[in-house]
């Protein structure tokens, strides 16, 4: 389930980061909250090195700052989503260690030496993830603010129906459902649409549990 | 939020010493804790981070036949467990009834039994609560009390306790294992966890600072056929106005013998003894089913708002007894 989330090899991030290996960004990063500007710059900050989307990088953060302030405030990562930021809404949805978890409820700290991966982790070599391009063949979407955690949400999804795991809704928890469109509306429960596009998104999923065109 | 210091903890030991000192707190998933430390209605000034505590996420047999699981293991870990889904299903049934994926992806076994109230009026900060500030009134008991608890608590504080991993729990007869900063292990039965808020609700379990869930035993499963069930506003995603935890067996035309723990009723996971020794040797009937209902609730007490949750624990009682004997 790790190796297929995490060794991927994005050409997206290279946008973001020119050289190999680990890389230091704090002195080049905004404070990540508007909140303790004030403050931050007398505050010890923590090293943290992190492994996002296979690339290895090191950053000097105040310990308050969420994974999702450190992927968007101080990677430029800006395809996770600040929804809520109260764990509600899914729109911050990444995938760490192969499970999906909301990054707006975890400190950056806590994720030391975990493999993270981001909507910009699921390109290959320029290829849309399979799960991307459904959603655009679906129509998964309208405004787009959610998407990125609802495919992040989903492709992890997958792994976990693959694994056997049970939902609230399958009948007998000893069992592995099949994964139907009920089983995907429940399982996808945490990420919320706004514009509704509930019916093509789990289509979207629908289609490649079932190998849809990649 | 409030700066606070961030340590990650190697060992168990050195783990309970730092969270001993004011102002610790342990963090493990983090998905109560972080939240309201965004609200400032957590203000620690240290977390010690347990997640990588060795062994903490291991769910293993125990010579008694029953299993002994983690306080690190994460609720997505325990829900799939093979073990918990064939002995234990009312157990998995509980953890996936709650929250989404994501967090269970996070949230783990001891945080959740430690998860704090969703009153809306501990989360308010511009509103009184004995429970975030003491001394301060109980706003929910004359305000929007919905989701409020009604048995067991007090007029100083009406808090319901939200899980429902530890409903679960509590029908199964589960015990923790904690270990305090002087190293002493002790057992403590899940019903026994958890203080009455009487004049201090903002004290909530009997543990003493720095002393840790290790791990939560579950004794060999009981018998008969076990059911969660669960009514909330929709149909994923929301906490329950009412839950049932049942463990029922059938003999014949009675019921044997019946396990019930309610949800989202009380401070704690309300085990009910009243509606166990009704239903003891009782027709397997909806009169029965009925009577249990009457029984258990007998004490309760609304507060305006959350007056209906009196009789649709009753009916949510009887629906899932009727479901587990299979009448």
């Amino acid at each position: 389930m790790e190796r297929e989330f995490a060794l991927r090899s994005p050409i997206s991030r290279r946008r973001f980061f020119g050289t190999a290996g680990v890389t230091t960004l704090a002195l080049a990063s905004p404070p990540a909250f508007a909140d303790a500007t004030a403050q931050t710059s007398s505050l010890p900050t923590v090293n943290v090195r992190l492994t996002v989307n296979a690339r290895q990088l090191a950053l000097d953060l105040d310990p308050r700052t969420t994974l999702l302030d450190a992927l968007r405030e101080h990677l430029g990562l800006t395809g996770t989503k600040k929804g809520c930021d109260q764990g509600q809404c899914g729109a911050c949805t990444v995938i760490v260690n192969g499970q999906r978890i909301n990054s707006c409820l975890t400190l950056a700290v806590m994720h030391a030496g975990d493999e993270i991966t981001t909507i910009e982790g699921l390109v290959e070599d320029g290829d849309l993830h399979p799960m991307q391009a459904a959603f655009v063949r679906h129509d998964g979407l309208q405004c787009g603010y959610c998407t990125p955690g609802q495919i992040c949400s989903a492709v992890a999804l997958l792994a976990e129906h693959k694994a056997g795991w049970p939902s609230h809704v399958t009948a007998d928890v000893a069992t592995r459902p099949a994964l139907t469109d009920a089983e995907i509306a429940e399982r996808m429960s945490g990420n919320i649409c706004r514009c509704s596009a509930y019916p093509n998104i789990v289509a979207a999923i629908r289609d490649v549990n079932e190998g849809g065109r990649a | 939020m409030k700066p606070f210091r961030y340590e990650r903890a190697n060992g168990v030991a050195a783990a309970c010493a730092a969270a001993a000192a004011p102002g610790a707190r342990f963090i493990a998933g983090g998905t109560n804790l972080i939240d309201l430390m965004k609200l400032q209605i957590e203000t620690p000034e240290l977390l010690v981070d347990i997640g990588l505590l060795p062994l903490a996420d291991i769910i293993e047999s125990t010579a008694e036949g029953g299993l002994r699981i983690g306080a690190g293991v994460t609720n997505s870990g325990l829900a799939a467990d093979m073990r918990v889904r064939r002995l234990y299903p009312l157990l998995s049934q509980a953890i996936l009834a709650g929250a989404s994926t994501q967090l269970r992806n996070k949230a783990t076994t001891g945080g959740n039994l430690l998860q704090r109230t969703r009153c809306p009026y501990f989360y308010d900060t511009t509103k009184p609560c004995n429970k975030r500030a003491p001394g301060s009134g109980c706003a929910a008991l004359h305000g929007i009390n919905r989701m409020n608890a009604v048995m067991g608590v007090s007029d100083d504080c009406i808090a319901a306790h939200p899980s429902d991993m530890a409903v679960a729990m509590t029908a199964l007869d589960a015990r923790l294992e904690t270990v305090a900063p002087d190293g002493a292990i002790r057992a403590i039965p899940i019903d026994a966890l958890y203080r009455a808020p009487g004049n201090t609700p903002h004290i909530e379990t009997v543990l003493a600072p720095g002393e840790l869930i290790r791990s939560v035993l579950l004794p060999p499963p009981p018998q008969g056929r076990q059911v969660y069930r669960k009514v909330r506003d929709r149909a994923s995603f929301a906490f329950a106005l009412v839950s049932v935890a049942v463990v029922a067996e059938r003999e014949g035309d009675r019921v044997r013998a019946a396990r019930v723990a309610f949800g989202s009723l009380s401070y704690k996971p309300w085990r009910s003894a009243e509606a166990e020794a009704s239903l003891e040797g009782a027709s397997a009937t909806r009169t029965s089913f009925d009577a249990a209902g009457i029984a258990a609730l007998k004490n309760a007490r609304g507060y305006g708002h959350n007056d209906f949750k009196i009789p649709l624990a009753r009916r949510t009682l009887r629906a899932t007894l009727a479901d587990a004997v299979g009448v």
